[in-house]
């Protein structure tokens, strides 16, 4: 499915003061029908604003996103969200957490628990059906939320810093497995993320967001072959693109004026 | 609280024994040396038995008085206790979902149970027992009255809890109102309910009690005031006690019961 963004600003009231903080201002792009784009930007030029649009938990001020042509209204089947924390609910199995989207979307029960087994396998977790959310570790958590994403099969996933929460050894694993998972489920993605190497690493193109409000900078295709194996990250290409993108958010940073960024340079 | 243990450099199957059971053993011998001192205070002529009785004292006359009618009062008591605290909680549990999931019966009513729930329910039974009468019926109503608001507090607040991240993905997946409350809300208040439990049990308690002291024909409570009435001591402690070992072992169990559900809490 193909998303695009038309003139999208998104206005936050402020509940003391009634003042208006705008969030998001004429952000416009495309991603194409199976790829895999990256969101990154400063901290607070609202990349999760827009992650919250798209899912329609939240309402744009004005502008529009568009699913193959049709203005999201609300949330639908057709999208599905991958969250920072794996908000997994702590009374219920693996098994009842994957199949916990297909619930509520009232898919018959054995349906529901036959999807779930095929891609608690595809997220590697075989085994662990009959297991509980504190039982496992944070990259396994992970895992079973983007399962539980999968398994509406919707036609776009959304990623909100799914690895912000663990570690750098866990978060590297991760990135593999998350590439590997996308290679074979083939689906839309929008990733959101504050680290430019991950970026890199996973996406098909990385958007790049200015600081508040957010407008779209710049758009990079990253030309790496797939599937990429970790050394990529060694790679003098992916050197570059690194230090491209850094150079663009380190601008956009500056322009914050916050402290320490003068130290960047 | 289980601080390690610093081991020396000697050991033996004694030794063992004890670092293994530390807290048990000095529990228990503390418990232990209470008791003796108890016992041989009055004997040594330094306290009055009439006023503090002695564990013997009070193990004949707990003996008298099984041999005299007493199971009776424990069930009247118990029953009490048990029907006051099933009302309780067949009411407070559908009430305080309904007050607590929808936002303007909440605004309206938290304020009110929660003014109810500070309030001394003891104070209340003299009225009580002026509408109920003395028997049966005005001590279950101690009862629901002890546990009632504790019960209803506890699921408001556990209904409206919902965690923020499972709300929003419930939402992403398109879930109704309905479905946020019987996947999130109910689940998310059980905690909530059962550290609830643990407060009712303990009101309820003093209900029973406290209400058979005052008016009653029958109950451990009111074998008790009798017993205060004709100074007897002894009879008195074994109320005590047989009400403390009772609080005690439900306490225990709901504590339990709370550790199990405490990995409920997102």
């Amino acid at each position: 499915m193909r998303l695009e963004a038309r003139k999208v600003c998104v206005e936050y009231q402020m509940r003391r003061s009634q003042e208006r903080v705008s969030a998001l201002q004429d952000v416009n792009f495309i991603i194409e029908s199976g790829k895999f784009c990256a969101i990154i930007g400063p901290s607070g030029c609202g990349k999760t604003s827009l992650l919250n649009v798209i899912a329609g938990l939240q309402t744009t001020t004005q502008g529009d996103f568009l699913l193959d042509g049709q203005p999201i209204q609300g949330p639908g089947r057709n999208r599905a969200m991958v969250f920072q924390s794996a908000a997994l609910l702590p009374w219920r199995t693996i098994l009842r957490n994957v199949t916990y989207g297909l619930e509520l979307q009232h898919y018959p029960p054995a349906q529901s628990r036959d999807i779930a087994s095929e891609l608690i396998q595809l997220v590697g977790l075989k085994g662990f059906e009959e297991s509980y959310p504190r039982e496992l570790s944070g990259g396994m958590q992970q895992r079973v939320n983007l399962a539980r994403a999968l398994a509406t099969s919707p036609d776009i996933l959304l990623m909100d810093e799914p690895l912000a929460g663990l570690d750098a050894q866990m978060r590297e694993l991760m990135q593999a497995e998350i590439q590997r998972i996308w290679l074979q489920a083939q689906k839309t993605t929008v990733y959101v993320t504050h680290l430019i190497d991950e970026a890199v690493f996973l996406a098909d193109e990385v958007i790049v967001l200015t600081a508040r409000p957010g407008t779209v900078r710049t758009v990079v295709p990253i030309d790496l072959p797939r599937p990429r194996p970790l050394v990529i990250k060694h790679s003098d290409r992916f050197h570059h693109l690194q230090s491209m993108l850094w150079d663009l958010i380190e601008e956009e940073f500056k322009k914050l004026g916050e402290p320490g960024s003068e130290r960047l340079s | 609280m289980n601080r390690p243990t610093v081991r020396t450099g000697r050991s033996g199957p004694w030794l063992d024994f004890f670092h293994k059971n530390e807290n048990t053993l000095l529990a228990v011998g503390a418990m232990l040396a209470f008791l003796a001192l108890w016992e041989l205070l009055p004997d040594l002529g330094l306290a009055n038995p009439f006023f503090t009785s002695s564990p013997s004292r009070i193990v004949t006359a707990a003996g008298w008085l099984f041999a005299h009618g007493f199971w009776n009062d424990i069930l009247v008591s118990l029953g009490e206790f048990a029907i006051g605290m099933a009302l309780a909680i067949l009411f407070s549990i559908p009430l305080g979902l309904l007050l607590g999931w929808y936002r303007r019966t909440n605004a309206a009513f938290e304020p009110f149970v929660t003014m109810l729930n500070a309030m001394p329910r003891v104070a209340l039974l003299p009225l009580i027992i002026l509408w109920l009468g003395i028997g049966m019926a005005s001590k279950v109503a101690a009862v629901f009255l002890g546990a009632f608001f504790p019960l209803i507090v506890n699921v408001m607040i556990g209904v409206k809890t919902v965690d923020e991240t499972l709300l929003k993905c419930a939402r992403s997946f398109g879930a109704s109102d309905r479905q946020v409350f019987t996947t999130l809300a109910l689940p998310t208040s059980v905690p909530f309910l059962v550290a609830g439990m643990r407060l009712a049990l303990g009101r309820g308690l003093v209900g029973v009690v406290v209400g058979e002291m005052l008016a009653s024909t029958a109950g451990v409570g009111h074998m008790m005031a009798l017993a205060s009435s004709t100074f007897q001591t002894d009879k008195m402690f074994v109320g005590l006690i047989l009400l403390a070992g009772f609080g005690y072992g439900l306490t225990e169990l709901l504590k339990r019961l709370e550790k199990r559900f405490e990995s409920w809490r997102p």
